[in-house]
């Protein structure tokens, strides 16, 4: 099956006006901050990564239709599935009917705040040097990939120039996939708007994204 | 506006809060998570992790020239100076507003945001319309935070597609120079560190 995210936004039309909210609101109900607090509680039992979590909420087919904690929670509920941490009947029922699939760590409350201090690093050393150096004009990759990644749509076969290197990161697609850290570079590259929107574009309107090595050849 | 709509979610939804508890028992049952532990994660999130963090960042950057400095160069570790990191903001960049340039930060592809600096994103932060507009129409979009830049000036927006988790350095007011550090934090807006909001001093419009 073609794997298909429904979460790439960036540059799409008819998608309405923004609608802002005074600075004090996080949550709209409870169930909200319980969402997010079991998300967080169970990507540190360590049964799967950040990247996982964002290919499972990106690929709902009805991701557009849902709130945000709507998003985390169908994220959540697919991965417990996939990764054989519950059944779909215990789902559906709200009952345990079967053992528990051992996982790597259960997150205690006074561990908490040490956990959340220390996050998840995703800088790792390199065995080999940078392709790119600031300066240089770069093009990004033209064709979709049958898996998650993070090159927007509408970065994708654009030239563009590399502003800063940001050392070597956990590639997200491989992450992803199950296939392990696989380290590369990750630069900041810059885009004048013309190049992304042509005539429409305003002037000295620039765009960056973070770009993984692979994203990138020499223009 | 998906582009399947023939799945049975709204009935599914409309009893969430019920929903969302039957989950939460079900992996207390299985020994997966610590419900003490919940708690504390809400507890975070509402009470301790927010913009006014933030907001004491840039207050320093304006009144120490040597942390705006370090700040630039390095902000992971200038924010861990005043006890900010982890969770979401394992390497910060912070970009600062100038006359002639203007800085606007978004995640196109989900919601990453700076947690230890500004807490959790808000709803429009998050939603469809900012996410698709801000990289194509950034003027249109600031206009809707009541935003008009002079029409010569740099618009810049980071668009945060890894790790890398960004904060914008607002411009200082003028009329501000006899402020404390703290009372300058005061004026420093959550919107104005995203770069949809300018610092402003009240009454000065």
């Amino acid at each position: 099956m073609r794997y298909v995210s429904h979460a790439d936004l960036g540059g799409r039309l008819g998608l309405g006006p923004v609608v802002t909210e005074p600075e004090g609101v996080m949550f709209h109900a409870a169930w909200e901050s319980r969402v997010h607090a079991l998300t967080l509680a169970m990507g540190a039992t360590g049964a799967w990564n950040l990247d996982m979590v964002r290919s499972a909420r990106e690929t709902l087919p009805d991701y557009l239709d849902r709130s945000y904690y709507e998003i985390w929670l169908g994220g959540l509920e697919k991965l417990l599935i996939d990764k054989g941490l519950v059944a779909p009947e215990e789902l559906s029922t709200g009952r345990a009917l079967q053992a528990a699939t051992p996982v790597g760590r259960i997150l205690k409350a006074e561990q908490v705040a040490a956990a959340l201090a220390r996050g998840s690093p995703t800088e790792r050393p390199s065995t080999h040097a940078a392709r790119f150096t600031p300066g240089q004009r770069v093009r990004t990759r033209a064709e979709t990939v049958g898996h998650h990644t993070r090159l927007p749509g509408y970065l994708r076969g654009k030239s563009g120039v590399i502003e800063r290197l940001l050392g070597s990161h956990v590639f997200a697609d491989s992450h992803a996939q199950g296939l392990g850290e696989d380290p590369r570079w990750l630069y900041t590259v810059v885009f004048d708007a013309a190049e992304l929107w042509g005539g429409e574009a305003t002037a000295g309107h620039r765009v960056s994204f973070d770009a993984w090595e692979p994203y990138l050849e020499a223009a | 506006m998906g582009d399947d709509h023939d799945h049975p979610h709204h009935s599914e939804l409309a009893d969430i809060e019920q929903r969302v508890r039957a989950l939460e028992t079900l992996l207390t049952q299985k020994g997966y998570v610590d419900p003490a532990a919940l708690d504390v994660l809400i507890d975070t999130y509402q009470t301790k992790v927010g913009p006014r963090n933030g907001a004491r960042v840039v207050a320093r950057a304006w009144v120490d020239p040597a942390f705006r400095e370090r700040l630039l160069r390095d902000a992971t570790a200038a924010i861990a100076e005043l006890g900010y990191s982890g969770r979401q903001g394992e390497r910060m960049v912070a970009v600062a507003n100038t006359p002639g340039r203007h800085n606007m930060v978004v995640c196109t592809l989900c919601s990453c945001y700076p947690w230890p600096v500004l807490g959790l994103p808000p709803v429009w932060y998050k939603s469809a319309p900012y996410r698709s507009r801000a990289v194509r129409d950034p003027r249109g979009v600031l206009a809707e935070f009541g935003v008009r830049l002079e029409s010569d000036t740099e618009i810049r927006v980071w668009d945060s597609t890894a790790e890398v988790r960004y904060l914008v350095i607002p411009e200082r007011p003028p009329g501000t120079d006899g402020l404390t550090e703290e009372a300058l934090a005061a004026l420093v807006t959550r919107d104005s560190m995203i770069g949809t909001g300018l610092v402003q001093v009240a009454g000065s419009r």
